[in-house]
């Protein structure tokens, strides 16, 4: 019994010694690298900690770089701007590379959070589009300190069969109020109805429905849309960010308010499982908040070097056009267009038409005390109390 | 065990408060300072800035500055969210412990009425599931009661029900993982008073005519008082605190003081009001505390005299 017991002991030390040499916080980073080539002659160790969106990568693309480079990357995933945002300002996050959305880097650049990119150190920079340049110069003043990954808005998913089974062939799909009106949203009740874990994108869609402003930041008008989701709260069986694509693929979610590129993925996945499930996106006709993810490089970084070599690698238009494949995402990638897949470039789900593009809004950056309101009344919502 | 302490002491002449003071330190270490900076932060204001709040001690012309708010502590009071949040947490953790006591009495009795050789393979039974990570044994409960589940597909199997059964993010799945997560500190305690117990007792109680329940209430429950007040804090105590159970079985109107605390820290990044909260919580739970210690302090002046 002692000597299988420190049989047991050993076999339990050998694990965790293991884990510890292959990804320092349990993570995906490819065991399968090679001992490659310097690519580089660099003072830092070759190591890099990418703190990235969950499902927001290609299954390569992590692996081809540490080929190529020769940069062993630690690559973790998160679902929530907010917790992103917690990590950051504590300070010594241990990340190289983070991606916020647009609004979210706006207040932590303020938070003094990120270094500026050194632009010499990125050739493939110029690739960016410049109109999107533009837009996102508005919250990143000179595009100083970002680049944009990619780019998609927030809308409905739907599981096609179920929605036609109890609203007709004629189911208001592009139209918020299959969501946001109880007698339309309660059809749904039984079959799943999920909602990103997100205030500051739901809040807003609720009062463009209503017809208020969306970045609204008035209490009385928050509180509208406190009210109209507390109407719809019995049929919202999830908050949740991460777990709608599952939910979707494999039909335990017939309507959700998603973002684009995630419903398209469940799409996929459904069409690959086979059973049946068809997966729907619209971009609801009243408009729909638009975002933009930026990679940055947060100021204490161990490895900015590494990280600047990791932006100019994603910026490079074969590697973008390979994620995008994958993720059915936009990107702010100009020259990574002539890639992509046609199918991909010519969804209107994902890159929409100019009469679309018009309907679409840019969130606000929300200062610290509406921040507070905001996230009560998400707590309201969710609790229903 | 005695020769092993003895063995010890061998190579460790030092005085005895140096083995006194390694609890001390460790207190001190990993509760007292935590606890300072939490409470310093607690009389902050929260800033967008790094970290995320003002200083409360700063210098001015060369002389320090205390700036203590008390206004987190009066936000708490202000909104009815932070008491509801205290008080099912509390519920919860009292129906949990009475769930623990009346699982895990039946169970430390019969382990305690065992034969010498077969109680520590009893007691090694109750303790084997904590070799696995708490969390993965969470995870497992949410495979076990999801709608497509084990349980919801044994029963669909066997024709005793149409549809499944919404088990997971409910109360009950809280509650299940919960009595489950903490039912070794309650069996725990109880064992060790009750294998104390002086079986003459009850057979003295027997001859003078009592029956077995009689005896039992009479005799071995109380004397197991100890016992059972030390589960229950046990239980009690970490359970009002709980964050990852109801994270992940309750459903999202699983309200409780952990999870106000992660949304505090996390989602309004308020480090301020986080820790006022926090403070607000080791407040009410030093009260229970107190009432156990002195408990004890009675029940050990009553052995005493």
């Amino acid at each position: 019994m002692k000597l299988r017991l420190s049989l047991l002991a050993l076999a339990c030390a050998g694990i965790l010694s293991c884990g510890k040499d292959e990804a320092p916080s349990g993570s995906t980073s490819a065991a399968d690298s090679k001992p490659a080539e310097p690519a580089k002659p660099a003072e830092e160790p070759k190591v890099l900690n990418v703190l990235n969106w969950s499902d927001y990568i290609a299954e390569d693309t992590i692996a081809n770089f540490e080929k190529e480079t020769g940069i062993d990357v630690t690559y973790d995933v998160f679902d929530s701007n907010e917790v992103l945002e917690a990590k950051l300002m504590t300070g010594n996050s241990g990340y190289d590379v983070v991606v916020p959305s647009l609004t979210f880097l706006a207040r932590q650049i303020q938070a003094g959070v990120f270094m500026p990119l050194d632009k010499s150190k990125l050739p493939n920079y110029a690739n960016l589009d410049p109109q999107i340049q533009a837009l996102i110069a508005q919250n990143d003043k000179g595009n100083t300190y970002s680049a944009n990954y990619m780019w998609g808005t927030t809308g409905i998913a739907y599981n096609v069969d179920k929605v036609k089974e109890r609203l007709g062939e004629a189911a208001p799909v592009d139209d918020l109020k299959i969501f946001f009106e109880p007698d339309l949203v309660s059809k749904f009740t039984d079959c799943g109805v999920y909602v990103l874990d997100t205030p500051s994108e739901i809040l807003p869609m609720v009062l463009d429905y209503l017809g208020e402003e969306p970045n609204s930041f008035d209490p009385a008008v928050i509180q509208k849309a406190v009210d109209r989701m507390l109407l719809i709260r019995p049929h919202i069986t999830q908050f949740h960010s991460s777990q709608v694509i599952d939910a979707l693929a494999n039909g335990d979610a017939c309507l959700a308010l998603a973002w684009s590129g995630d419903v398209i993925q469940a799409a996929n996945r459904a069409k690959e499982a086979g059973k049946g499930v068809q997966v729907g996106y619209a971009i609801p006709k009243q408009g729909a908040p638009v975002w933009f993810d930026m990679l940055a490089i947060p100021k204490d970084a161990a490895h900015p070097n590494n990280a600047h070599v990791f932006i100019d690698y994603i910026l490079r238009p074969d590697v973008t056009a390979n994620i995008q494949n994958y993720v059915s995402y936009a990107s702010g990638n100009a020259k990574a267009k002539e890639l992509i897949d046609p199918a991909i470039l010519n969804d209107p789900r994902v890159y929409p038409s100019p009469e679309v593009q018009a309907t679409l809004y840019n969130l606000a950056v929300i200062p610290p005390e509406v921040d507070r309101i905001f996230n009560r009344a998400w707590t309201t919502i969710k609790t229903s109390q | 065990m005695s020769a092993l302490t003895g063995g010890w002491r061998r190579f460790l002449p030092a005085p005895r408060w140096a083995l006194i003071s390694v609890p001390y330190f460790w207190l001190l270490l990993f509760f007292l300072i935590p606890f300072l900076i939490a409470l310093k932060i607690s009389f902050a204001k929260a800033a967008i800035a790094m970290p995320p709040f003002t200083d409360v001690l700063y210098w001015v012309d060369g002389f320090p500055v205390l700036k203590l708010r008390g206004e987190n502590y009066l936000f708490l009071l202000g909104d009815s969210i932070y008491l509801n949040a205290y008080l099912s947490s509390l519920w919860i953790a009292v129906v949990a412990t009475l769930l623990c006591l009346a699982i895990g009495y039946p169970m430390a009795y019969a382990i305690s009425r065992l034969p010498a050789s077969s109680r520590n393979f009893a007691l090694l039974l109750v303790i084997l599931p904590s070799w696995t990570s708490f969390l993965i044994r969470i995870y497992a409960w949410i495979g076990i009661l999801k709608p497509n589940g084990l349980v919801n597909n044994f029963l669909l199997n066997l024709g005793l029900i149409d549809a499944p059964i919404k088990m997971l993010h409910t109360p009950f799945a809280v509650y299940i993982g919960i009595v489950y997560a903490y039912l070794p500190f309650m069996v725990l305690p109880l064992y060790t008073n009750l294998v104390k117990h002086d079986h003459r007792l009850l057979e003295a109680a027997a001859d003078l005519g009592a029956k077995p329940w009689q005896s039992f209430l009479k005799v071995t429950l109380p004397l197991s008082k100890a016992g059972i007040i030390a589960g229950c804090m046990l239980v009690a105590i970490p359970v009002v605190g709980e964050f990852v159970i109801p994270e992940m079985l309750g459903g999202p109107d699983t309200l409780m003081i952990g999870r106000v605390l992660w949304q505090e820290f996390f989602n309004n990044r308020d480090w301020p009001v986080a820790s006022a909260v926090a403070m607000a919580m080791l407040a009410i739970l030093i009260v229970p505390i107190v009432i156990f210690h002195r408990a004890q302090a009675r029940e050990m002046e009553g052995k005493l005299t």
